[in-house]
């Protein structure tokens, strides 16, 4: 099954990482047990090592992961049949499982399917960090650099988060808070852009919704092309 | 290096709040989709946060010639490989080899 592969070399890094940093190898098939949510984990190696407090933790966890409330839109858990086996399917949601079943036939898709899916998928990414974890071990000394493939990760996961919307402001505005950020002489800075930038996005929501409040009297009587692309279609129905 | 106690709380926390966000948003599907607001933060927040996580994985690159130089160029090399091929696996080892190498180099 070729489905989901692409974790494995992406676990085998984690496992790299996480024996270089001078956690003890088997930490590493730990880490993808209870956190299993890719970008996450890379994030918690250094999170933890630092003995962040744990309410931070779980805000970041929070900020990092708000987007799967969304997988739930979509995701046929209806098709997965028992307590346990919906538990396991919820647990092991992950972007990569969301994908593989958002891009198959609905018909094609049964309990038993989507469940083997998900299982393939935990299984590539744990087998690669453990894998990962051992060959850190065998690496003489320290690659120095090697975690430059969590920025690197994190680089290309805005690239295709932007490429979905192709919105320009937004990640400005995100910059923009991460470089205050920097400037805030405090321990928090994931929790004070993160939150910088939600205040920011909530204005922008705001401001987005009392304009359009505005125009929609404008806009109605003159309907020349009610098909206009540009129009907030979206809202029309309570404006 | 952390207790064996504080890393099993942290994980369990981790868990708890990647379980939740799964899992509750199934109980109430019909209002989540209905929400405009939620549908915006889904829309927008994927790419800031990422942008943010960007800098704070460089945050702590010391901004002298020889710290910055190499993690700009890297950066550029995975943005660039990625716009370019859309692969994510190239993007990522490409940077990250890009960066190891100018390290040893100015080191």
């Amino acid at each position: 099954m070729a489905v989901g592969f692409g974790l494995f070399p992406l676990g085998l890094a984690f496992g790299v990482l996480l024996s270089q940093s001078g956690l003890a190898w088997w930490w590493a098939p730990v880490f993808s047990m209870m956190i299993y949510a890719g970008s996450l984990e890379f994030l918690a190696i250094g999170l933890l090592l630092a003995i962040t407090p744990l309410a931070q933790v779980a805000l970041t966890a929070f900020m990092v992961n708000f987007r799967h409330v969304f997988y739930a839109l979509s995701f046929p858990l209806h098709k997965v049949r028992g307590p346990l086996a919906r538990t396991y399917s919820m647990y092991a949601l992950t972007d990569e499982s969301y994908a593989v079943t958002a891009t198959r036939p609905e018909a094609e898709l049964t309990g038993g399917r989507v469940l083997g899916i998900q299982m393939f998928c935990q299984l590539y990414w744990v087998g690669g960090g453990l894998a990962g974890a051992l060959v850190g071990l065998a690496i003489p000394g320290r690659v120095e650099g090697l975690d430059f493939a969590l920025t690197a990760l994190f680089a290309v996961l805005a690239v295709d988060a932007f490429r979905v919307r192709r919105d320009i402001p937004t990640p400005v505005l995100a910059l923009a808070c991460a470089i205050g950020a920097l400037f805030v002489p405090s321990g928090a800075f994931l929790v004070v852009a993160m939150g910088a930038f939600t205040v920011v996005l909530l204005a922008r929501y705001g401001v987005r919704r009392t304009r359009l409040r505005r125009s929609a009297p404008r806009v109605r009587p003159s309907t020349q092309d009610a098909g206009s692309p540009d129009g907030p279609d979206a809202r029309k129905g309570d404006a | 290096m952390p207790s064996t106690g504080y890393l099993l709380g942290a994980l369990t926390v981790i868990l708890v709040v990647t379980f939740g966000l799964r899992a509750l948003p199934f109980a109430f599907v019909a209002p989540v989709r209905s929400s405009s607001l939620l549908r915006f933060l889904g829309a927008h927040m994927p790419v800031g946060i990422m942008v943010i996580l960007t800098v704070y994985t460089l945050a702590g690159t010391p901004l002298t010639v020889a710290g910055a130089a190499p993690a700009a160029a890297a950066l550029a090399a995975s943005i660039g490989l990625h716009l370019w091929r859309s692969h994510a696996l190239v993007s990522i080892i490409g940077g990250t080899g890009l960066y190891v190498l100018l390290v040893q180099l100015w080191g």
